[in-house]
């Protein structure tokens, strides 16, 4: 099932979200990020998945989010499912969602530093290293 | 001189490394994949009771045993440590599966490359995850090393 | 360069880690108190958004308020991280009433293994390595919807023998793990011998998974592509043997329990959650058809063919516990139709595609051709190559909708690899199912939403 593919931006955002209520979508089912590190301007795209269980339909929304201005309306008080994945798009990329009821780190320690899933932040693979292997320069 | 047919002649040392080995109580510390091969071990079919250890204790102060059945996260590292250091003494650890015992195939920001970085671990069972099989050979295996070990821990 | 360096300093940061951390010697260094978390953690006082969201009146305001209790009866008690009937690794914070729950406060991420991170460094044909390991109790799942996407991206089609396989498997992958969640549900209840039966029963489907793909869990069978391996000889006996053994059994399970007063009087009317809060919370799965509303991605958007098998989808209107349990026991019996139906009309065939340049040709051709060879060895070391765009697909897992997005730019790894674990989202319900109730039922209504916290912190 192919879902309607719709572009907006921050401004537009949080009135295409009430309209897509209005259009009878009951569930958000998913909200991500992708990074386009030095690929693509702006930086960051959201995408948002929308669910209508009532005419079974998908819908799919990716906002634009530039690099210096990291925020973007949150959209809990129309859909409260999208709390814990904005806490986690805050957590792993450091899109601030303005108006979140409680907008801290949900999946890494409080303490971390950094947002582990931008392109731009090492995976942290620690070399492997065996017994008397030969050295290799 | 006279002995009555019922009586053994032991070491104290013996006597104590035997009486460890056969009620090893384990704490619960499933964390991930592994933790489900563990209570399949404590079912009906693999039966961990057999070694007298089907009691798996929720209070770290009755356990002896700590099977880290799963990956740690960095998250949960202070937290394992912290169950660890609420066990009494003498106390085993096991790393079930190739997560706990090495990272595994996360070598990544996330993971404690292997659970040796924050407690000393006396078995390692391989394996993603291992199977009960597996997890009762690594018991059977910590019963022998108590058994041959130093009796001070 | 500027890439290298941050790889760098991460490194030696994560060094200096693991020198505090490494310990031989038991004392020393070890500060008790960073097991804290900071600003993750409930509070006395919240804001106002805060006590809506703890106290589960988001959506339908159903709190009861008694009379005025003084403070010193109020206090916020930890439940977990390491705590045997939170399923896993998950913390609750909550805040009690003498016995009765009135904020709850779920706090994850001990499990995160960063395998979004991981995702993006495998290509897709090793992909289903990865996220196999998401929700371990029905690994299957996670492996077909990420073939499924991966073949979306491609677009290809899998032969009719690969989709009845992948049928076949998943269903009884939904069985399986529908046994863990009766299995431990029962256990937190206290019906013990309930523990000892779903495991018991479970065997002979992880006996069957491991003649076939090797393994009993995290399999990596289901590939981009269709499966790994075609199903083992005499793999009917087998299938027969379930078919008839888990409905005896199952038949035994209501004969304890469903008219148990003390089972009963235990789960109904606790914890209940309504087709609003569902919508609300975007709760899928056997949680939101036994809140009364007819939802079934199987049904409404099939994949691998399943629109073509007989079977009804289980729905119940009370919402509670009682009603969740037993819509797990019906989808059962329904997963079981469908297996039959799979076995008797097992297509003959190849089980994955025949196309050289993205499934690896049978070993016994590797020693003939030439071509082979080179094929085999392009898939294993670079992988294939997939066209550039982005994709969503979601199947029905024993948990609710799980779906995965894909970002190719058109290498042979996803630039970004996401799975919408049905868990993540289900756990978000805990306030509205765990307060005003007492602490005793609290288990209950965690248990019932059976999350698996593999696939929450993924």
């Amino acid at each position: 099932m192919n879902p309607v593919i719709i572009e907006t931006t921050p401004e537009e955002y949080k009135d295409l979200i009430d309209s897509i209520k209005n259009d009878g979508f009951e569930m958000m089912v998913d909200l991500t990020v992708v990074d386009w590190f030095r690929k693509k301007e702006p930086r960051f795209e959201v995408v948002v998945q929308f669910l209508s269980t009532s005419q079974n339909l998908r819908k799919t929304i990716k906002v634009f989010v530039k690099d210096e201005d990291l925020t973007l309306p949150s959209i809990t008080e129309i859909y409260p499912s999208a709390n814990f994945y904005e806490r986690e798009a805050y957590d792993m990329f450091g899109i601030i969602f303005e108006n979140h009821p409680d907008l801290t780190r949900i999946l890494m320690p409080d303490d971390w530093e950094g947002h582990p899933l931008r392109k731009n932040y090492g995976s942290g693979r620690i070399p492997v290293q065996f017994k008397n292997a030969p050295k290799v320069d | 001189m006279y002995t009555p047919d019922n009586i053994f002649t032991t070491t104290i040392d013996k006597a104590v490394r035997w009486s460890r080995t056969q009620s090893m109580w384990p704490v619960t510390f499933g964390l991930a994949c592994c933790a489900i091969e563990m209570m399949a071990a404590g079912s009906a079919k693999y039966d961990l009771a057999r070694y007298g250890m089907e009691v798996f204790r929720a209070s770290p102060r009755q356990a002896d045993l700590m099977i880290v059945a799963g990956r740690v996260s960095q998250k949960m590292a202070p937290v394992l440590r912290q169950v660890y250091d609420q066990m009494a003494d003498p106390k085993w650890v096991i790393a079930m599966g190739a997560c706990s015992s090495t990272g595994g195939m996360f070598n990544n920001y996330a993971l404690v490359q292997g659970v040796d970085h924050i407690v000393p671990v006396d078995i390692y069972v391989p394996g993603c995850p291992p199977g009960p099989q597996s997890l009762m050979h690594g018991i059977l295996t910590l019963h022998e090393k108590i058994m041959d070990g130093e009796i001070n821990r | 360069m500027k890439n290298n360096n941050i790889k760098k300093s991460k490194l030696s940061n994560f060094k200096n880690k693991l020198d505090f951390w490494a310990t031989n010697s038991e004392e020393g260094g070890w500060n008790v108190s960073s097991t804290d978390e900071g600003s993750q953690k409930m509070l006395e006082n919240e804001n106002e958004k805060q006590i809506k969201i703890q106290t589960g009146t988001e959506v339908v305001d159903d709190f009861v308020i008694e009379e005025e209790t003084s403070d010193d009866e109020r206090m916020i008690v930890n439940m977990g991280p390491q705590h045997p009937s939170t399923h896993g690794v998950l913390r609750l914070q909550a805040e009690l009433e003498g016995e009765v729950v009135r904020r709850v406060k779920p706090i994850i991420g001990y499990l995160h293994t960063g395998m979004e991170k991981t995702g993006e460094e495998l290509n897709y044909f090793q992909g289903p390595t990865n996220t196999t390991r998401m929700d371990y109790l029905s690994p299957l799942f996670n492996e077909l919807v990420f073939s499924l996407t991966t073949e979306k991206l491609i677009g290809i089609e899998v032969p009719k023998r690969a989709e009845t396989i992948r049928i076949l498997m998943t269903e009884l992958n939904r069985v399986s793990s529908h046994l863990v969640a009766l299995a431990t549900g029962g256990m937190d209840i206290g019906a013990l011998s309930m523990m000892i039966f779903g495991f018991r029963e479970r065997e002979l489907i992880l006996d069957f998974f491991e003649k076939t793909t090797g393994l009993r869990m995290n399999h990596n069978f289901i590939r981009p592509g269709g499966v790994a391996a075609d199903l083992p000889d005499g793999w009917q006996k087998d299938v027969e043997e379930i078919l008839k053994i888990i409905p005896e059994k199952l038949q035994d399970y209501d004969d304890m329990l469903l008219d148990n007063p003390i089972w009963k009087g235990r789960l109904q009317n606790v914890g209940i959650l309504t087709t609003e809060e569902c919508f609300a919370y975007g709760i899928t799965g056997p949680s939101l058809r036994a809140s009364g509303y007819t939802w079934d991605l199987r049904k409404s958007q099939p994949y691998s063919g399943i629109e073509n098998y007989d079977f009804d989808i289980p729905v119940l209107k009370e919402g509670d516990v009682f009603a969740r349990w037993r819509v797990k026991v019906l989808e059962i019996f329904e997963s079981l139709k469908i297996i039959e139906q799979a076995m008797n009309n097992m297509p003959k065939g190849p089980y994955k595609v025949q196309d050289k340049k993205i499934t690896p040709p049978p070993r016994k051709r590797l020693d003939e051709s030439m071509e082979a060879l080179i094929h085999h060895f392009k898939i294993y070391t670079e992988g294939f190559k997939v066209p550039e765009g982005d994709a969503y697909v979601a199947v029905e897992s024993p948990r609710g909708e799980l779906g995965c997005y894909i970002v190719s730019d058109g290498s042979s790894k996803p630039y970004r690899m996401h799975v919408r674990g049905p868990s993540f989202c289900n756990l978000q319900a805990l306030p509205v199912i765990m307060t005003d109730s007492p602490i005793a039922d609290a288990v209950a209504a965690i248990a019932s939403l059976d999350p698996v916290i593999g696939d929450v912190d993924r």
